[in-house]
Protein backbone atom coordinates (compact mmCIF):
# COMPACT_ATOMS: atom_id res chain seq x y z
CA UNK A 1 0.00 0.00 0.00
CA UNK A 2 2.96 2.36 1.19
CA UNK A 3 6.07 2.05 -0.10
CA UNK A 4 9.21 3.91 0.90
CA UNK A 5 12.77 2.84 -1.02
CA UNK A 6 16.25 4.27 0.08
CA UNK A 7 14.43 7.57 0.94
CA UNK A 8 16.84 10.34 2.51
CA UNK A 9 16.52 13.57 3.19
CA UNK A 10 18.99 16.65 3.97
CA UNK A 11 17.84 19.93 5.12
CA UNK A 12 19.71 22.97 4.04
CA UNK A 13 22.53 20.91 2.25
CA UNK A 14 25.71 22.81 2.11
CA UNK A 15 24.93 25.17 4.93
CA UNK A 16 26.31 25.10 8.45
CA UNK A 17 22.84 24.31 9.57
CA UNK A 18 22.84 21.08 7.14
CA UNK A 19 20.88 18.34 9.05
CA UNK A 20 20.19 14.79 7.76
CA UNK A 21 16.39 14.30 8.05
CA UNK A 22 16.31 10.86 6.80
CA UNK A 23 18.99 8.68 5.52
CA UNK A 24 18.10 5.55 3.50
CA UNK A 25 14.49 4.83 5.11
CA UNK A 26 12.90 2.02 3.81
CA UNK A 27 9.31 1.33 4.95
CA UNK A 28 6.60 -0.83 3.64
CA UNK A 29 3.06 -0.97 5.06
CA UNK A 30 0.75 -3.52 3.68
CA UNK A 31 -2.88 -2.76 3.16
CA UNK A 32 -4.82 -2.37 7.07
CA UNK A 33 -1.35 -1.88 8.57
CA UNK A 34 -1.63 0.65 11.56
CA UNK A 35 1.94 1.38 12.22
CA UNK A 36 2.74 3.25 15.60
CA UNK A 37 6.22 5.74 15.32
CA UNK A 38 7.97 7.02 17.94
CA UNK A 39 11.46 8.83 19.04
CA UNK A 40 13.14 11.19 20.12
CA UNK A 41 13.32 14.84 19.51
CA UNK A 42 14.58 15.30 15.42
CA UNK A 43 14.52 12.05 15.09
CA UNK A 44 12.41 12.32 11.49
CA UNK A 45 9.11 11.65 12.32
CA UNK A 46 7.63 14.39 11.10
CA UNK A 47 10.03 14.87 8.75
CA UNK A 48 8.53 10.99 7.33
CA UNK A 49 5.05 12.57 7.58
CA UNK A 50 5.70 15.34 4.93
CA UNK A 51 7.48 13.16 2.75
CA UNK A 52 4.57 10.97 2.61
CA UNK A 53 2.20 13.39 2.32
CA UNK A 54 3.83 15.57 -0.27
CA UNK A 55 5.32 18.76 2.20
CA UNK A 56 8.11 18.16 1.49
CA UNK A 57 10.02 15.58 -1.36
CA UNK A 58 12.69 13.38 -1.12
CA UNK A 59 16.70 13.72 -2.39
CA UNK A 60 17.03 10.55 -2.85
CA UNK A 61 14.46 7.59 -3.26
CA UNK A 62 10.99 7.28 -4.02
CA UNK A 63 8.18 7.00 -2.45
CA UNK A 64 4.97 4.66 -3.75
CA UNK A 65 1.37 4.50 -2.30
CA UNK A 66 -0.93 1.82 -3.96
CA UNK A 67 1.40 1.17 -7.08
CA UNK A 68 1.86 4.49 -8.01
CA UNK A 69 4.97 6.77 -8.10
CA UNK A 70 4.02 9.73 -6.35
CA UNK A 71 7.49 11.79 -5.75
CA UNK A 72 7.13 14.04 -7.87
CA UNK A 73 3.57 14.58 -7.11
CA UNK A 74 2.98 17.73 -4.52
CA UNK A 75 0.71 17.43 -1.78
CA UNK A 76 -2.26 18.54 -3.32
CA UNK A 77 -1.85 15.97 -6.10
CA UNK A 78 -1.52 13.60 -3.98
CA UNK A 79 -4.42 14.70 -1.34
CA UNK A 80 -6.45 12.21 -3.33
CA UNK A 81 -4.47 8.40 -1.10
CA UNK A 82 -4.10 10.38 2.08
CA UNK A 83 -5.82 11.65 4.98
CA UNK A 84 -4.39 13.38 7.12
CA UNK A 85 -4.90 14.77 11.12
CA UNK A 86 -2.01 17.76 12.45
CA UNK A 87 -1.10 18.39 16.19
CA UNK A 88 -2.49 21.72 16.02
CA UNK A 89 -6.30 20.94 16.43
CA UNK A 90 -6.43 24.64 14.40
CA UNK A 91 -4.25 22.90 11.41
CA UNK A 92 -6.93 20.63 9.77
CA UNK A 93 -9.75 22.96 10.04
CA UNK A 94 -11.48 26.67 8.71
CA UNK A 95 -12.05 28.28 11.49
CA UNK A 96 -14.14 30.94 10.22
CA UNK A 97 -16.62 28.52 8.11
CA UNK A 98 -19.24 26.12 9.68
CA UNK A 99 -19.06 22.54 10.65
CA UNK A 100 -20.83 21.48 7.66
CA UNK A 101 -19.28 23.35 5.04
CA UNK A 102 -15.58 21.79 6.74
CA UNK A 103 -17.46 18.46 5.86
CA UNK A 104 -18.45 19.26 2.84
CA UNK A 105 -14.54 20.79 1.31
CA UNK A 106 -13.46 17.18 3.02
CA UNK A 107 -16.16 15.32 0.87
CA UNK A 108 -14.87 16.74 -2.57
CA UNK A 109 -11.28 15.18 -1.50
CA UNK A 110 -10.19 13.74 -5.18
CA UNK A 111 -13.07 15.03 -6.83
CA UNK A 112 -13.08 17.92 -9.27
CA UNK A 113 -14.22 21.04 -7.21
CA UNK A 114 -16.40 22.70 -10.08
CA UNK A 115 -19.53 24.69 -8.92
CA UNK A 116 -21.96 22.23 -7.61
CA UNK A 117 -23.45 23.07 -4.45
CA UNK A 118 -21.10 22.01 -1.52
CA UNK A 119 -24.31 21.36 0.46
CA UNK A 120 -26.91 20.29 -0.31
CA UNK A 121 -29.82 18.05 1.38
CA UNK A 122 -28.45 14.78 1.05
CA UNK A 123 -25.21 15.49 1.73
CA UNK A 124 -26.05 17.45 4.78
CA UNK A 125 -27.79 14.52 5.98
CA UNK A 126 -25.19 12.38 5.44
CA UNK A 127 -23.04 14.71 7.55
CA UNK A 128 -25.35 14.40 10.52
CA UNK A 129 -25.02 11.11 10.45
CA UNK A 130 -21.49 10.72 9.98
CA UNK A 131 -21.04 13.67 12.77
CA UNK A 132 -23.48 11.43 14.76
CA UNK A 133 -20.81 9.02 15.39
CA UNK A 134 -18.67 11.02 16.87
CA UNK A 135 -20.60 10.73 19.93
CA UNK A 136 -20.31 14.53 21.05
CA UNK A 137 -23.46 16.27 19.77
CA UNK A 138 -21.85 18.06 16.72
CA UNK A 139 -24.60 16.46 14.36
CA UNK A 140 -26.90 19.14 15.98
CA UNK A 141 -24.33 22.12 15.12
CA UNK A 142 -24.17 22.00 11.62
CA UNK A 143 -23.94 26.04 11.36
CA UNK A 144 -21.61 26.33 13.70
CA UNK A 145 -18.58 28.12 12.52
CA UNK A 146 -15.45 25.83 13.69
CA UNK A 147 -13.64 28.43 15.48
CA UNK A 148 -16.71 28.10 18.19
CA UNK A 149 -15.62 24.44 19.04
CA UNK A 150 -12.95 23.33 21.81
CA UNK A 151 -9.78 21.74 20.75
CA UNK A 152 -11.32 18.33 21.46
CA UNK A 153 -13.99 18.57 19.29
CA UNK A 154 -12.28 20.22 16.54
CA UNK A 155 -9.95 17.35 16.66
CA UNK A 156 -12.58 14.85 16.82
CA UNK A 157 -13.86 16.54 14.00
CA UNK A 158 -10.57 16.86 11.52
CA UNK A 159 -10.09 13.01 12.02
CA UNK A 160 -13.87 12.60 10.28
CA UNK A 161 -12.76 15.00 7.63
CA UNK A 162 -9.47 13.11 7.24
CA UNK A 163 -11.03 10.09 6.73
CA UNK A 164 -14.29 10.63 5.23
CA UNK A 165 -13.63 9.30 1.84
CA UNK A 166 -11.70 6.78 3.08
CA UNK A 167 -8.34 7.55 2.33
CA UNK A 168 -6.29 4.52 1.01
CA UNK A 169 -3.73 6.08 3.85
CA UNK A 170 -4.42 7.70 6.72
CA UNK A 171 -1.25 10.21 8.59
CA UNK A 172 -1.95 10.75 12.01
CA UNK A 173 0.65 13.26 13.43
CA UNK A 174 0.69 13.42 17.34
CA UNK A 175 -3.40 14.48 16.62
CA UNK A 176 -3.59 13.91 20.53
CA UNK A 177 -0.51 15.65 21.79
CA UNK A 178 -2.13 19.13 22.05
CA UNK A 179 -5.28 18.02 24.15
CA UNK A 180 -6.16 17.29 27.95
CA UNK A 181 -5.70 13.88 28.79
CA UNK A 182 -9.56 13.08 28.59
CA UNK A 183 -10.14 14.54 25.39
CA UNK A 184 -7.05 13.07 24.17
CA UNK A 185 -8.55 9.22 25.47
CA UNK A 186 -12.00 10.44 23.65
CA UNK A 187 -10.10 10.98 20.03
CA UNK A 188 -7.93 7.94 20.75
CA UNK A 189 -11.01 5.72 20.95
CA UNK A 190 -12.23 7.53 18.28
CA UNK A 191 -9.04 6.87 16.05
CA UNK A 192 -9.31 3.30 17.12
CA UNK A 193 -12.77 2.80 16.16
CA UNK A 194 -12.66 4.60 12.80
CA UNK A 195 -9.52 2.87 12.02
CA UNK A 196 -10.60 -0.56 12.50
CA UNK A 197 -13.96 0.14 10.66
CA UNK A 198 -12.70 1.18 7.77
CA UNK A 199 -9.56 -0.68 7.70
CA UNK A 200 -7.79 2.13 6.76
CA UNK A 201 -3.72 1.86 6.57
CA UNK A 202 -2.63 4.32 9.48
CA UNK A 203 0.93 5.78 10.30
CA UNK A 204 0.60 7.50 13.55
CA UNK A 205 3.16 9.62 15.41
CA UNK A 206 3.02 9.71 19.06
CA UNK A 207 4.74 10.75 21.94
CA UNK A 208 2.97 8.49 24.20
CA UNK A 209 4.97 5.24 24.63
CA UNK A 210 2.37 3.38 26.29
CA UNK A 211 -0.15 4.63 23.45
CA UNK A 212 2.24 3.44 21.07
CA UNK A 213 2.37 0.04 22.24
CA UNK A 214 -1.33 -0.04 23.10
CA UNK A 215 -2.41 0.72 19.17
CA UNK A 216 -2.05 -0.92 16.11
CA UNK A 217 -0.19 -3.69 14.60
CA UNK A 218 3.28 -2.76 14.70
CA UNK A 219 5.78 -0.40 15.92
CA UNK A 220 8.44 1.51 14.52
CA UNK A 221 11.04 3.32 16.41
CA UNK A 222 13.53 6.55 15.04
CA UNK A 223 16.58 8.19 15.75
CA UNK A 224 18.39 10.36 13.76
CA UNK A 225 16.73 10.04 10.51
CA UNK A 226 16.92 6.03 10.22
CA UNK A 227 14.13 3.12 11.41
CA UNK A 228 15.91 1.49 14.35
CA UNK A 229 13.49 -0.78 15.59
CA UNK A 230 10.47 -2.63 13.74
CA UNK A 231 8.40 -4.81 16.39
CA UNK A 232 5.79 -6.53 14.95
CA UNK A 233 2.30 -7.71 15.69
CA UNK A 234 3.60 -11.06 17.97
CA UNK A 235 6.38 -9.35 19.62
CA UNK A 236 4.42 -5.96 20.17
CA UNK A 237 1.77 -7.66 22.38
CA UNK A 238 4.69 -8.50 25.03
CA UNK A 239 6.35 -5.56 25.03
CA UNK A 240 6.29 -3.14 27.73
CA UNK A 241 7.61 0.65 28.12
CA UNK A 242 10.16 -0.49 29.97
CA UNK A 243 11.58 -2.88 27.35
CA UNK A 244 10.95 -0.57 24.69
CA UNK A 245 13.07 2.29 26.17
CA UNK A 246 15.95 -0.40 26.72
CA UNK A 247 15.85 -1.07 23.45
CA UNK A 248 16.22 2.39 22.18
CA UNK A 249 19.39 2.78 24.78
CA UNK A 250 20.70 -0.21 23.26
CA UNK A 251 20.66 0.04 19.85
CA UNK A 252 21.29 3.98 19.92
CA UNK A 253 23.98 4.14 22.70
CA UNK A 254 21.83 7.25 24.28
CA UNK A 255 18.75 7.40 26.18
CA UNK A 256 15.17 8.62 24.51
CA UNK A 257 15.57 12.21 24.89
CA UNK A 258 12.56 13.45 24.61
CA UNK A 259 11.35 16.86 26.90
CA UNK A 260 7.70 15.83 25.92
CA UNK A 261 7.61 12.08 26.03
CA UNK A 262 4.54 10.60 28.27
CA UNK A 263 5.07 6.86 29.29
CA UNK A 264 1.29 6.51 30.18
CA UNK B 1 -29.73 68.43 0.35
CA UNK B 2 -31.89 65.79 -0.55
CA UNK B 3 -29.67 65.98 -3.98
CA UNK B 4 -26.57 64.99 -2.63
CA UNK B 5 -28.45 62.28 -0.84
CA UNK B 6 -29.71 60.59 -3.93
CA UNK B 7 -26.67 61.42 -5.30
CA UNK B 8 -24.79 59.79 -3.01
CA UNK B 9 -26.61 56.84 -3.19
CA UNK B 10 -26.11 56.46 -7.06
CA UNK B 11 -22.79 56.80 -6.81
CA UNK B 12 -22.42 54.63 -3.52
CA UNK B 13 -24.16 51.58 -5.86
CA UNK B 14 -21.65 52.18 -8.58
CA UNK B 15 -18.58 51.56 -6.39
CA UNK B 16 -20.49 48.70 -4.47
CA UNK B 17 -18.70 46.57 -7.15
CA UNK B 18 -15.76 48.04 -6.03
CA UNK B 19 -16.06 47.53 -3.05
CA UNK B 20 -17.07 43.74 -3.20
CA UNK B 21 -14.09 42.91 -5.13
CA UNK B 22 -11.96 44.44 -2.22
CA UNK B 23 -14.28 41.87 -0.16
CA UNK B 24 -13.09 39.18 -1.92
CA UNK B 25 -9.00 39.71 -1.99
CA UNK B 26 -9.34 41.60 1.51
CA UNK B 27 -12.10 39.37 3.29
CA UNK B 28 -11.83 35.93 1.44
CA UNK B 29 -8.57 35.87 0.45
CA UNK B 30 -7.00 37.42 3.41
CA UNK B 31 -4.75 39.58 0.50
CA UNK B 32 -4.73 42.86 0.53
CA UNK B 33 -4.31 43.37 -3.25
CA UNK B 34 -3.00 46.84 -4.15
CA UNK B 35 -3.71 46.36 -8.16
CA UNK B 36 -7.24 47.81 -7.38
CA UNK B 37 -5.44 51.39 -7.68
CA UNK B 38 -4.49 49.99 -11.26
CA UNK B 39 -7.70 47.86 -12.54
CA UNK B 40 -10.15 50.47 -11.32
CA UNK B 41 -8.55 52.94 -14.18
CA UNK B 42 -8.00 50.31 -16.68
CA UNK B 43 -11.66 49.38 -16.70
CA UNK B 44 -12.82 52.94 -17.21
CA UNK B 45 -9.61 53.74 -20.36
CA UNK B 46 -11.04 50.42 -21.85
CA UNK B 47 -15.06 51.42 -21.84
CA UNK B 48 -14.17 55.08 -22.66
CA UNK B 49 -11.68 54.51 -25.51
CA UNK B 50 -13.95 51.79 -27.22
CA UNK B 51 -17.25 53.63 -26.21
CA UNK B 52 -15.52 56.84 -27.96
CA UNK B 53 -14.35 54.70 -31.30
CA UNK B 54 -18.48 53.65 -31.68
CA UNK B 55 -18.36 50.26 -29.73
CA UNK B 56 -21.60 49.28 -28.34
CA UNK B 57 -21.81 50.31 -24.63
CA UNK B 58 -22.35 46.87 -23.16
CA UNK B 59 -19.69 44.90 -24.93
CA UNK B 60 -17.44 48.38 -24.29
CA UNK B 61 -18.08 47.66 -20.56
CA UNK B 62 -18.11 43.51 -20.69
CA UNK B 63 -14.45 44.20 -22.67
CA UNK B 64 -13.34 46.64 -19.03
CA UNK B 65 -14.47 43.27 -16.78
CA UNK B 66 -12.06 40.96 -19.01
CA UNK B 67 -9.47 43.74 -18.54
CA UNK B 68 -9.66 43.70 -14.74
CA UNK B 69 -10.02 40.05 -15.22
CA UNK B 70 -6.54 40.42 -16.79
CA UNK B 71 -4.74 42.66 -14.39
CA UNK B 72 -5.62 39.96 -11.36
CA UNK B 73 -4.94 37.14 -13.26
CA UNK B 74 -1.79 38.58 -13.29
CA UNK B 75 -0.94 39.75 -9.54
CA UNK B 76 -2.72 36.46 -8.78
CA UNK B 77 0.50 35.03 -11.44
CA UNK B 78 3.15 37.23 -9.69
CA UNK B 79 2.43 35.79 -6.52
CA UNK B 80 2.00 31.77 -6.69
CA UNK B 81 3.76 31.70 -9.29
CA UNK B 82 7.16 34.02 -9.28
CA UNK B 83 6.55 33.48 -5.28
CA UNK B 84 6.44 37.98 -4.83
CA UNK B 85 4.88 38.97 -1.66
CA UNK B 86 1.25 39.26 -1.61
CA UNK B 87 1.58 43.76 -0.94
CA UNK B 88 4.41 43.89 -3.79
CA UNK B 89 2.18 41.88 -6.36
CA UNK B 90 -0.02 44.32 -5.67
CA UNK B 91 2.10 47.46 -6.03
CA UNK B 92 4.59 46.33 -9.00
CA UNK B 93 1.06 45.28 -10.75
CA UNK B 94 -0.45 48.90 -9.93
CA UNK B 95 2.82 50.81 -11.07
CA UNK B 96 2.50 48.78 -14.39
CA UNK B 97 -1.17 49.73 -15.51
CA UNK B 98 -0.45 53.32 -14.86
CA UNK B 99 1.73 52.84 -18.01
CA UNK B 100 -0.94 50.89 -19.70
CA UNK B 101 -3.70 52.46 -19.04
CA UNK B 102 -2.13 55.48 -20.24
CA UNK B 103 -1.48 53.99 -23.22
CA UNK B 104 -5.05 52.63 -23.64
CA UNK B 105 -6.18 56.22 -23.16
CA UNK B 106 -3.62 57.56 -25.19
CA UNK B 107 -3.94 60.99 -23.02
CA UNK B 108 -4.81 61.68 -19.71
CA UNK B 109 -8.69 62.48 -19.73
CA UNK B 110 -11.11 61.24 -22.34
CA UNK B 111 -14.57 62.53 -22.13
CA UNK B 112 -17.53 60.96 -22.76
CA UNK B 113 -20.15 63.90 -23.57
CA UNK B 114 -22.60 63.20 -25.76
CA UNK B 115 -21.35 59.20 -26.11
CA UNK B 116 -24.02 57.05 -26.00
CA UNK B 117 -23.15 55.13 -22.87
CA UNK B 118 -25.42 52.40 -20.55
CA UNK B 119 -26.57 55.68 -19.09
CA UNK B 120 -28.04 57.09 -22.16
CA UNK B 121 -31.61 55.54 -22.05
CA UNK B 122 -31.72 54.59 -18.33
CA UNK B 123 -30.70 56.06 -14.62
CA UNK B 124 -27.74 54.79 -12.95
CA UNK B 125 -30.44 55.14 -10.20
CA UNK B 126 -33.09 52.76 -11.39
CA UNK B 127 -30.50 50.28 -13.23
CA UNK B 128 -28.03 49.94 -11.00
CA UNK B 129 -29.81 48.15 -7.44
CA UNK B 130 -30.63 45.60 -10.02
CA UNK B 131 -27.31 44.79 -11.08
CA UNK B 132 -26.01 44.97 -7.87
CA UNK B 133 -28.34 42.79 -6.33
CA UNK B 134 -27.74 40.53 -9.15
CA UNK B 135 -23.87 40.23 -8.40
CA UNK B 136 -24.42 39.89 -4.73
CA UNK B 137 -26.87 37.26 -5.13
CA UNK B 138 -24.35 35.38 -7.87
CA UNK B 139 -21.61 35.40 -6.06
CA UNK B 140 -23.49 34.33 -2.35
CA UNK B 141 -24.31 30.93 -4.64
CA UNK B 142 -21.10 30.91 -5.66
CA UNK B 143 -19.53 30.60 -2.57
CA UNK B 144 -21.27 27.91 -1.80
CA UNK B 145 -20.12 25.97 -4.54
CA UNK B 146 -17.35 23.32 -3.90
CA UNK B 147 -15.09 26.02 -5.61
CA UNK B 148 -16.23 28.54 -4.04
CA UNK B 149 -15.53 26.69 -0.55
CA UNK B 150 -12.32 26.45 -1.60
CA UNK B 151 -11.87 30.09 -2.40
CA UNK B 152 -13.03 30.62 1.25
CA UNK B 153 -10.70 27.90 3.19
CA UNK B 154 -7.32 29.57 1.19
CA UNK B 155 -8.28 32.52 3.40
CA UNK B 156 -9.42 30.46 6.20
CA UNK B 157 -6.70 27.93 6.54
CA UNK B 158 -4.51 27.21 3.86
CA UNK B 159 -2.72 24.05 5.19
CA UNK B 160 -5.91 22.20 5.62
CA UNK B 161 -7.38 22.99 1.92
CA UNK B 162 -4.14 21.94 0.16
CA UNK B 163 -4.69 18.71 2.22
CA UNK B 164 -8.20 18.03 1.08
CA UNK B 165 -6.60 18.48 -2.80
CA UNK B 166 -7.45 22.17 -3.72
CA UNK B 167 -4.64 23.56 -5.79
CA UNK B 168 -4.15 27.19 -3.53
CA UNK B 169 -2.56 29.00 -6.28
CA UNK B 170 -5.35 28.34 -8.46
CA UNK B 171 -7.65 29.65 -5.86
CA UNK B 172 -5.90 32.55 -5.18
CA UNK B 173 -5.39 33.30 -9.16
CA UNK B 174 -9.12 33.14 -9.23
CA UNK B 175 -9.99 35.49 -6.59
CA UNK B 176 -8.32 37.79 -7.99
CA UNK B 177 -9.55 38.00 -11.17
CA UNK B 178 -12.89 38.17 -9.91
CA UNK B 179 -11.84 40.74 -7.70
CA UNK B 180 -10.50 42.87 -10.65
CA UNK B 181 -12.77 42.21 -13.02
CA UNK B 182 -15.76 43.68 -10.29
CA UNK B 183 -13.35 46.60 -10.11
CA UNK B 184 -12.85 47.43 -13.28
CA UNK B 185 -16.85 47.11 -14.17
CA UNK B 186 -17.52 49.52 -11.46
CA UNK B 187 -14.43 52.00 -13.08
CA UNK B 188 -16.18 51.53 -16.83
CA UNK B 189 -19.46 52.51 -15.12
CA UNK B 190 -18.60 55.11 -13.36
CA UNK B 191 -16.38 56.44 -16.36
CA UNK B 192 -19.99 56.35 -18.23
CA UNK B 193 -21.44 57.87 -15.35
CA UNK B 194 -19.55 60.47 -14.71
CA UNK B 195 -18.88 61.15 -18.74
CA UNK B 196 -15.20 60.79 -18.75
CA UNK B 197 -11.97 58.62 -17.88
CA UNK B 198 -9.02 59.79 -16.35
CA UNK B 199 -5.46 58.30 -15.60
CA UNK B 200 -5.92 59.60 -11.90
CA UNK B 201 -9.39 57.89 -10.87
CA UNK B 202 -7.73 54.98 -9.51
CA UNK B 203 -5.94 56.73 -7.09
CA UNK B 204 -6.86 55.72 -3.63
CA UNK B 205 -9.39 53.19 -4.23
CA UNK B 206 -8.36 50.23 -2.49
CA UNK B 207 -8.57 52.68 0.70
CA UNK B 208 -12.00 53.97 -0.15
CA UNK B 209 -13.08 49.97 -0.77
CA UNK B 210 -11.72 48.85 2.10
CA UNK B 211 -13.53 51.71 4.23
CA UNK B 212 -16.70 50.59 2.55
CA UNK B 213 -16.08 47.05 3.63
CA UNK B 214 -15.12 47.85 7.40
CA UNK B 215 -18.29 50.67 7.66
CA UNK B 216 -20.64 47.66 6.11
CA UNK B 217 -19.26 45.11 8.42
CA UNK B 218 -19.98 47.95 11.40
CA UNK B 219 -23.16 48.01 10.69
CA UNK B 220 -24.62 44.91 9.65
CA UNK B 221 -21.94 42.91 10.81
CA UNK B 222 -20.44 39.46 8.86
CA UNK B 223 -21.88 36.16 10.41
CA UNK B 224 -22.13 34.79 6.97
CA UNK B 225 -21.11 35.41 3.26
CA UNK B 226 -24.69 36.68 2.62
CA UNK B 227 -24.57 39.02 5.03
CA UNK B 228 -20.73 40.18 4.71
CA UNK B 229 -21.64 40.74 0.53
CA UNK B 230 -24.66 42.57 1.47
CA UNK B 231 -22.37 45.07 4.15
CA UNK B 232 -20.16 45.74 1.59
CA UNK B 233 -22.53 47.18 -0.47
CA UNK B 234 -24.42 49.12 2.01
CA UNK B 235 -21.25 50.68 3.59
CA UNK B 236 -20.07 51.66 -0.44
CA UNK B 237 -23.36 53.78 -0.24
CA UNK B 238 -23.18 55.18 3.49
CA UNK B 239 -19.29 56.15 3.38
CA UNK B 240 -20.18 58.05 0.26
CA UNK B 241 -23.36 59.47 2.29
CA UNK B 242 -20.80 59.93 4.92
CA UNK B 243 -18.40 61.96 2.08
CA UNK B 244 -21.42 64.31 0.76
CA UNK B 245 -22.11 65.25 4.37
CA UNK B 246 -18.48 65.81 4.98
CA UNK B 247 -18.36 68.32 2.01
CA UNK B 248 -21.58 70.48 3.02
CA UNK B 249 -19.06 71.78 5.64
CA UNK B 250 -17.77 74.54 5.05
CA UNK B 251 -14.01 74.07 6.23
CA UNK B 252 -13.52 70.78 4.23
CA UNK B 253 -11.69 70.77 1.24
CA UNK B 254 -12.54 68.51 -1.97
CA UNK B 255 -9.10 67.18 -1.67
CA UNK B 256 -9.22 66.20 2.28
CA UNK B 257 -11.22 63.46 1.48
CA UNK B 258 -8.63 61.44 1.10
CA UNK B 259 -7.34 62.00 4.64
CA UNK B 260 -11.00 61.59 5.96
CA UNK B 261 -11.35 58.23 4.15
CA UNK B 262 -7.64 57.24 5.42
CA UNK B 263 -8.75 58.09 8.87
CA UNK B 264 -11.97 56.49 8.77
CA UNK B 265 -10.28 52.89 8.07
CA UNK B 266 -8.05 53.37 10.62
CA UNK B 267 -10.29 54.14 13.51
CA UNK B 268 -12.54 51.19 11.98
CA UNK B 269 -8.79 49.08 12.33
CA UNK B 270 -8.17 50.11 15.68
CA UNK B 271 -11.21 50.38 17.25
CA UNK B 272 -12.65 46.64 16.98
CA UNK B 273 -8.79 45.06 18.67
CA UNK B 274 -8.92 47.92 21.81
CA UNK B 275 -12.29 46.81 22.22
CA UNK B 276 -11.58 42.91 22.52
CA UNK B 277 -8.19 43.33 24.72
CA UNK B 278 -10.24 45.38 27.08
CA UNK B 279 -13.20 43.11 27.10
CA UNK B 280 -10.81 40.02 27.60
CA UNK B 281 -9.29 41.98 29.94
CA UNK B 282 -12.52 42.46 32.09
CA UNK B 283 -13.89 38.96 31.55
CA UNK B 284 -10.43 37.56 33.13
CA UNK B 285 -11.02 39.75 36.28
CA UNK B 286 -14.71 38.37 36.28
CA UNK B 287 -13.74 35.41 36.15
CA UNK B 288 -10.62 35.17 38.52
CA UNK B 289 -12.47 36.40 41.05
CA UNK B 290 -15.53 34.12 40.36
CA UNK B 291 -13.03 31.29 40.78
CA UNK B 292 -11.17 32.23 43.90
CA UNK B 293 -14.56 32.35 45.57
CA UNK B 294 -15.72 28.76 44.97
CA UNK B 295 -12.03 27.35 45.16
CA UNK B 296 -12.49 28.98 49.43
CA UNK B 297 -16.68 27.85 49.75
CA UNK B 298 -15.69 24.09 47.94
CA UNK B 299 -12.79 23.44 50.06
CA UNK B 300 -12.83 25.65 53.19
CA UNK B 301 -9.71 26.73 53.03
CA UNK B 302 -8.85 30.27 54.12
CA UNK B 303 -12.38 31.01 54.75
CA UNK B 304 -14.25 30.28 58.58
CA UNK B 305 -10.99 31.82 60.41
Amino acid sequence: MLQLTNVSKLFHPGSPDEKIALVNVNLHLKPGDFVTVVGSNGAGKSTLMNMISGVLKPDVGEVRIDGNEVSHLIEHQRSRWIGRVFQDPMAGTAPNMTIEENLAMAYSRGKRRGLGLGITASRRTLFRNQLSRLGIGLENRLRAKVGTLSGGERQALSLLMATFTRPQILLLDEHTAALDPARAELVTKLTQSIVSEMNLTTLMVTHNMEQAIRLGNRLIMMDKGRIILDVNEAKKKTLTIEELLGEFERISGHKLSDDRVVLG
Amino acid sequence: MVNSLIGAIESGLLYALMALGVYITFRILDFPDLTVDGSFTTGGAIAAVMITKGADPLTATLLACCGGVLAGTVTGLLHTKGRINGLLSGILMMIALHSINMRILGKPNIALLGEKTIFSSISPLWLMPFVVLAIKLLLDLFFKTNLGLALRATGDNKRMIRSFGAHTDTTIILGLSLSNGLVALSGALIAQQSQFADISSGIGMIVIGLASVIIGEAILGARTVFFATLAAVVGSIVYRMVVALALRIEWFEQTDLKLITAVIVIIALVLPSIQRSSKQRALGRKRSSEIAGTYGKNTGIGGGR
